[in-house]
């Protein structure tokens, strides 16, 4: 029986952890221009140097 | 690629100070609407090179809006070079006038896919606790189920509430009309089934729907968010286009400087500078010598007229010749541009009219679900059952028959059919431009830069020597007189002659090889008027020659109009252009009913006579002066070709200018269509067989929770048909 809460209250934490991260990362812009972000792995970066 | 406008790098001193922005930590932040940047090169191109200019720190582009974002600290960075740079590296640049709807549309975006993933989440968390009742609960202990109960109802219950906003405020907004629609009876069952899992949860009885509520709302977002991205990618463009449509006007300041200010700001009597090949801001008068100018949009005639010294230039003409100076003799909103706004706005609301397809379904549906639960509930009490068993089983009913596939019916066909029609180059900015354009019965095409190139296309060329040719076309690459840039493009590339002299209404003089040289009307050059559509040439002293020029027809016009005739749409042209014209290219085109000489108000009057008679119109035109009728079509299709105000007035937008694939997506609109339908067949079907089970009290949660995931999944692959080609 304790097992079953101590799992049910895992799963939960998780669960909202990973919603959590998901809302964060909507929030911070980085589903605003998919497109962009796509090309932009292909542009050689200058500043190697 | 974006083209350079002629002066755009000309100017370097024009005031752009009044639209960067100054945020609170004292940075400051110019957006500009960037236009051609389609791949990484032209990302890294752009913002290297804007963040070269002296002072900028930061430039980011936003390939998916072509918003890019220069920022600085202080007042270090010239707001003019900045734009100007942009310009030289070859795309076409604007200041980026934000408007605040197209912000709303990203936060409704954002918030439909955070009330997605939140029930997402609950969905799979209920489900799981859930599940486990109905397949395990024999062997569980009371206390263990109810402990199951309890917390399945303490998330689903504050998580389907919080996801289901956006159908709760829809349904409001539709009752506060008076109106009903899919999210009422969604509303409804969401709500009902809450309220009664959480009785049944106290009862300890056995209708408990706290899965089937969250995953009512998840599979239901899932359609919501379909059909917010269909709309959204197709607004992509468009709002590139409400951004460079924000009209400047360059002001000529007391002391001879320009600045550049939004054309709202111009009063009457202020002095405008409008350069060769730009579009006049507001209604102005020609000061000084007159102006060749192309009023196209008033009167639909393709060529170049003379404005005389005080005449009067409408706005949206377009200066042909040598760049002017005007005196603004109106403000913006009462400038002839305002009345195409109006008429565009005429258009639009006209539109919101249309009933769209699930809409209209849903005003069928919600009476007979409502009306069916309440006689289960009479039923129940008649037959002497107590009033809660009555009232569980009526609810049970309204969970069970809500329109969960009927959400996603559409949206799910609309968003395969649309992502098919891009592939073909053809961009549908709203599901229900599809639903309008499978029913239009009539199709009217604009004539010049629709149905032909709308470039003049030299006529007779073989009988024109080619050293002829070539000196004529060395006055005319300096002009950006339409036909002098026809005659430019037959001679191809060469030299410009030095120290060219524009007369307005007349021609071109320079000095070649030591004789004068002109190119131009024909009393220009000294010869009897011909036909309107000519340039003459004459150096020197030896005899004139004359180029004829002729539009050219769209090489696919023919068949695009017999295609459409094939599947039962009536063609017709309208034009603003001559008789003449007209007729010749109807013949060409194979089209019986035209109409020449029409203005844009005459326009939009013809359409609504037409609507009047019940024909549903599908519009094509490309210019300033179809904006209006395109607006008021029952459904519209501009070239790619066309001007931005066309573009964005328009439904849909053909990639390139061929007019062929208008065809397909007449074809993918009708079969989309019937899919729906199917679709609409499918769930009621699915839904139906689980009415009498409820009606009966037989019904389980389970049971509902499959027939939801059932009649989904069903609604879903028969949508995926769309992608299939049908044999043409």
């Amino acid at each position: 029986m304790s097992g079953i809460g101590l799992i049910i209250a895992a799963a939960l934490l998780f669960g909202l952890g990973a919603l959590c991260v998901l809302l964060w990362a909507l929030n911070s812009g980085q589903y605003d221009d998919m497109k962009g972000d796509a090309e932009r792995i292909l542009i050689d970066d200058e500043t190697a140097a | 690629m974006g083209t350079v406008t002629p002066t755009a790098a000309g100017i370097a001193w024009e005031d752009l100070s009044s639209f960067p922005r100054t945020n609170r930590d004292g940075r400051t932040t110019f957006d500009i609407a960037v236009k051609g940047a389609r791949c990484a090169n032209c990302i890294a191109k752009i913002e290297t090179g804007v963040k070269s200019v002296p002072g900028v720190e930061d430039a980011r582009l936003n390939l998916s809006t072509g918003k890019l974002c220069v920022s600085w600290s202080g007042r270090n960075a010239a707001p003019d070079v900045v734009l100007n740079r942009v310009r030289t590296l070859g795309y076409e640049a604007s200041p980026y006038e934000a408007a605040a709807a197209l912000d709303a549309n990203a936060a409704e975006g954002r918030f439909l896919l955070r009330c997605m993933s939140v029930a997402g989440f609950g969905a799979i968390f209920v489900m799981g606790l859930m599940d486990a009742i109905w397949y395990g609960g024999h062997d569980m202990s009371a206390a263990t189920r109810n402990m199951f109960l309890i917390l399945a109802g303490t998330i689903s219950v504050p998580v389907t509430l919080y996801a289901s906003q956006p159908f709760f405020r829809s349904a409001y907004r539709a009752l506060a009309n008076r109106n009903s629609n899919m999210d009422v009876p969604i509303s409804l069952a969401i709500l009902l089934a809450l309220l009664l899992s959480t009785a049944q949860t106290i009862a300890h009885g056995t209708q408990i729907y706290f899965d089937a509520a969250v995953m009512l709302a998840f599979l239901l977002l899932i359609g919501r968010y379909l059909d917010y991205l269909l709309r959204d990618r197709a607004r992509g463009a468009a709002k590139q286009l409400a951004a460079m449509q924000s009209m400047l006007a360059r002001r000529l300041r007391a002391d001879g400087t320009l600045e550049t200010v939004s054309a709202n700001a111009v009063m009457p009597g202020d002095r405008l500078f409008v350069a060769s090949g730009e579009r006049v801001p507001v209604d102005a008068r020609v000061e000084g010598t007159g102006v060749d100018a192309d009023i196209s949009l008033v009167t639909g005639e393709s060529a170049p007229v003379l404005a005389g010294p005080g005449s009067l230039l409408r706005a949206g003409s377009i200066v042909a010749g040598a760049s002017a100076v005007l005196v603004a003799a109106a403000r913006a909103e009462d400038s002839l541009l305002a009345d195409l706004a109006r008429l565009l706005e005429m258009g639009q609301q006209n539109r919101s009219h249309y009933v769209r397809l699930a809409d209209r379904a849903a005003r069928a549906y919600v009476p007979f679900v409502l009306g069916m639960a309440v006689l289960i509930a009479v039923g129940w009490l008649l037959v002497g059952a107590t009033v809660t068993t009555a009232l569980t089983n009526a609810i049970a009913v309204l969970v069970i028959t809500c329109p969960c596939a009927l959400g996603l019916a559409v949206p799910a066909v609309q968003i395969v059919a649309t992502s098919r029609l891009f592939e073909r180059g053809i961009i549908v900015k709203s599901g229900d431009a599809l639903e309008r354009l499978a029913e239009a019965d009539t199709a009217i095409f604009d004539k010049t830069g629709t149905l032909t190139s709308g470039k003049p296309e030299l006529l007779n060329r073989g009988d024109i020597p080619p050293q002829i040719l070539q000196q004529a076309a060395q006055l005319a690459r300096a002009s950006n007189h339409p036909l002098a840039r026809a005659l430019a493009a037959a001679a191809g590339d060469g030299p410009v002659a030095m120290d060219v002299r524009e007369v307005p209404g007349s021609g071109l003089e320079a000095t070649l090889d030591g004789a004068i040289c002109r190119v131009g009307s024909a009393a220009w050059c000294g010869l009897p008027p011909g036909k309107s559509s000519e340039l003459c040439f004459r150096a020197g002293d030896q005899p004139a020659v004359r180029f004829l020029f002729r539009d050219t027809i769209q090489s696919d016009a023919p068949e695009i109009v017999a295609a459409l005739q094939k599947r039962g749409i009536r063609v017709e042209i309208l034009s603003g252009d001559r008789d003449s014209a007209t007729a010749e290219l109807a013949a060409r085109a194979g089209v019986l009913n035209w109409k020449a000489g029409v203005d844009p108000k005459e326009k939009a009057a013809h359409l609504e006579r037409l609507r009047k008679e019940g024909r549903r119109v599908l519009m094509i035109g490309d210019g300033l002066n179809d904006t209006g009728a395109l607006a008021l079509a029952h459904v519209s299709i501009a070239p790619g070709t066309a001007v931005d105000a066309a573009q964005s007035a328009a439904d849909m937008v053909l990639r390139g200018n061929h007019l062929l694939p208008i065809a397909e997506a007449v074809d993918v609109a009708r079969k989309a269509r019937r899919l729906v339908l199917q679709n609409f067949a499918l769930a009621v079907l699915y839904n139906s067989t689980a009415i009498p089970l409820a009606m009966f009290g037989l019904v389980t949660p389970l049971v509902a929770a499959a027939t939801m995931a059932g009649s989904s999944l069903a609604v879903i692959l028969n949508a995926l048909r769309a992608v299939r080609t049908s044999a043409s």
